[in-house]
């Protein structure tokens, strides 16, 4: 019994170091990052008239939203306090130095931030050293305060009773910081809390912002819906013109084949043998379609295998290296397969390029794809067209892509798509896979 | 000769069994999924199969997976595959095993029933039955590559109708010239591919198994 005793008393303790720790580090990022990294905000602001702010105000408030989404990764861990980040999204494609500029400076979430860093340096040191100063307090009026005490005037005299009172003020002062130790271990949580909250109060998303983010949602699912419907108009076309209008014509063919049988056997071979040509454009006809809607082999074997059979038709050979430990929903698979595919057709139309790499891996809830090429680069995704598709294609799953093509190549494209993965893969059971 | 067919839709299946039928085969079992089939395959050892790639439970590629299950628990057991559409990926991993008694083909191509039952009769002897359009892909995609360069166009068309199975004689009546001039482009074929003869191995087959493989 007295060892769960111990085992408990031990947990608290090692629970309040941690949290004493914490606190220092939230005194030293207070002081050692905030505070200059405030003064340099506020001096490359007031360097933008000169110039030189424009250059460096993008990287300052880089460091600051850093340091913010370091804040926030703490009060999630620390605390439980989950916050989420607030930035707006810069559009893709990339941007001048004065575009970017003023998105930052009409970003809300910036000024939050740099409220928060000048805010923070009070409120880091005082929440951050009650965080454990009061259990190290509790500690030295039981083992350190008395000791002293008896050889030297000790200079903390008026928080601990102890000359006053004689041995009656030894006795408190041991008893009073053994209970101030015992009730302030669990304290350093709650300071901790109270720490996050006040970051969250800075740090999370406005009204504002949110309302920005269902805009953007409105308008990418106004998109999708835009785009879904084209397709099913395309579809509805094909096998109106194509398939339907093939068998119509085959059977108009047999028919006719029937009624010729019994005098001309020769002319009724022809039509027959016209019909079976007939059916197999129209099965081909299908087959594109089909492919072209949700490729077999990726309702088959996923994105995984589909990637895979998909290099192995391209006249250039393409190195592809795939990690993925489950499968993504229908839908998401769907979208990166095609966003992949659509890559490797400009791969092979424009680049020039004699091979192509292709990686795709699941880490941190992200799909991340990149497609690369040893080509001619210069490739321009505002030039709209294909890259312009994929990127709303991904767009509706909250995916991103970025180009990097410097004229004279090598061109990288990278995809990212936020996803799960469900049951894990099965693979045959023999085979080259 | 025995023959054990997997096909879910019953439509299919039993034009199968029909047109089989028609010309001679034993259909020993018709099956409608991938875990009968597997039984089937190692219960009877037909002398073909006749196997859609996709099957109950999954709809996936069950029948394929069994098929390759199938040729590992008994080597050599000659596979027919039929599929709405071709991957160069499937045929890969049918041929992987390079012990021959392989096809792979559309299913379109059931509608052309004397080529379609050649194919069906190539397999269980032993040969290869792949599908034209996986070799156009090959040849295409290869076409940049180094050995094949070497091939004169005359030799690379008989190298697709070789990938496709087909027998010299075949081959000859298709291009019009005679049987000893098309084993002269297979001799000079195999040479520039590295191919030594050979008792035991199926040069043919080796042939298809380099472009595959690289």
């Amino acid at each position: 019994m007295s060892g769960r005793l111990v085992d408990r008393l031990g947990e608290r303790a090692r629970r309040a170091l941690v949290n004493l720790v914490r606190g220092v580090l939230q005194i030293v990022l207070a002081f050692t990052v905030n505070l200059p990294l405030f003064i340099l905000a506020v001096l490359s602001i007031a360097f933008i008239p000169l110039g030189f702010g424009v250059v460096m105000v993008p990287g300052v408030l880089q460091a600051v939203r850093a340091v913010a989404n370091q804040q926030r990764a703490w009060a999630a861990e620390w605390s439980g306090v989950e916050i989420p980040v607030p930035y707006r999204e810069e559009p893709p494609g990339g941007l001048g130095p004065f575009r970017r500029l003023g998105l930052l400076l009409t970003d809300p979430a910036t000024w939050r931030d740099l409220l928060w860093t000048l805010l923070n340096i009070p409120a880091g040191l005082v929440l951050g050293a009650l965080a454990g100063g009061l259990t190290l307090y509790g500690l030295e009026g039981v083992f350190v305060a008395p000791v002293v005490a008896t050889v030297t005037e000790y200079g903390w005299g008026p928080f601990w009773p102890l000359e006053d009172y004689g041995v009656a003020g030894y006795a408190g002062t041991v008893v009073l910081g053994a209970a101030l130790t015992v009730v302030s271990l669990p304290l350093g949580g709650v300071f901790l809390k109270a720490h996050a909250v006040f970051t969250q109060s800075l740090l999370a998303p406005t009204k504002g912002a949110l309302t920005a983010r269902v805009r953007q949602l409105a308008e990418s699912r106004s998109e999708t819906v835009d785009a879904s419907a084209a397709e099913l108009r395309r579809i509805e076309r094909d096998l109106h013109d194509g398939a339907q209008a093939r068998l119509v014509a085959l059977s108009m063919n047999i028919g006719l084949a029937e009624e010729m049988m019994k005098h001309d056997p020769e002319t009724a071979r022809q039509l027959l043998a016209e019909a079976r040509a007939s059916s197999g454009m129209a099965l081909t006809e299908l087959r594109d379609l089909v492919r072209g809607i949700h490729p077999p082999v990726l309702a088959e074997r996923g994105l995984d295998g589909a990637v895979r059979a998909l290099a192995l038709t391209l006249p250039l050979p393409v190195d592809v290296r795939i990690d993925l430990p489950g499968r993504a929903d229908a839908p998401v698979e769907s979208a990166a397969y095609f966003a992949v595919a659509e890559i490797l057709a400009n791969v092979v139309k424009h680049s020039g390029a004699r091979r192509a790499w292709l990686q795709i891996e699941h880490a941190g809830g992200r799909l991340l794809m990149i497609v690369g090429d040893d080509g001619t680069g210069g490739a321009e995704p505002a030039r709209g067209g294909g890259m312009r598709g994929i990127e709303r294609r991904l767009a509706a799953f909250d995916g991103t892509m970025a180009v990097t093509s410097p004229p004279g190549g090598p061109t990288v494209v990278t995809m990212e798509l936020p996803c799960a993965l469900s049951s894990p893969k099965t693979l045959p059971s023999s085979g080259t896979g | 000769m025995r023959v054990v067919i997997a096909e879910d839709l019953a439509l299919l299946r039993d034009g199968l069994i029909r047109l089989l039928g028609a010309f001679g085969f034993e259909v020993v079992e018709a099956v409608d999924n991938g875990p009968s089939l597997l039984r089937a395959l190692t219960g009877h050892r037909p002398d073909v199969a006749v196997v859609d790639v996709r099957l109950p439970p999954t709809f996936t590629d069950e029948g394929l997976r069994a098929a390759l299950e199938a040729r590992e628990r008994v080597p050599g057991l000659p596979v027919l595959v039929l599929s709405q559409h071709v991957e160069q990926l499937y045929a890969r991993e049918l041929l992987s095993d390079s012990s021959g008694g392989i096809g792979y083909l559309l299913k379109d191509r059931v509608s052309d029933v004397a080529q379609f039952v050649d194919a069906v009769r190539r397999v269980a002897a032993g040969g290869t039955a792949l599908d034209p359009d996986v070799v156009a892909q090959l040849l295409t995609r290869h076409a940049r590559e180094e050995p094949l360069q070497r091939l004169t166009p005359r030799e690379r068309e008989v190298l697709g109708l070789m990938a496709e199975g087909r027998s010299n004689a075949a081959i000859a009546g298709r291009l019009f010239v005679t049987e000893k001039a098309i084993s002269k482009h297979t001799n000079s074929i195999f040479g520039k591919l590295g191919l030594p003869p050979s008792e035991d191995d199926n040069r043919r087959v080796l042939a298809v198994l380099a472009y595959l493989g690289s």
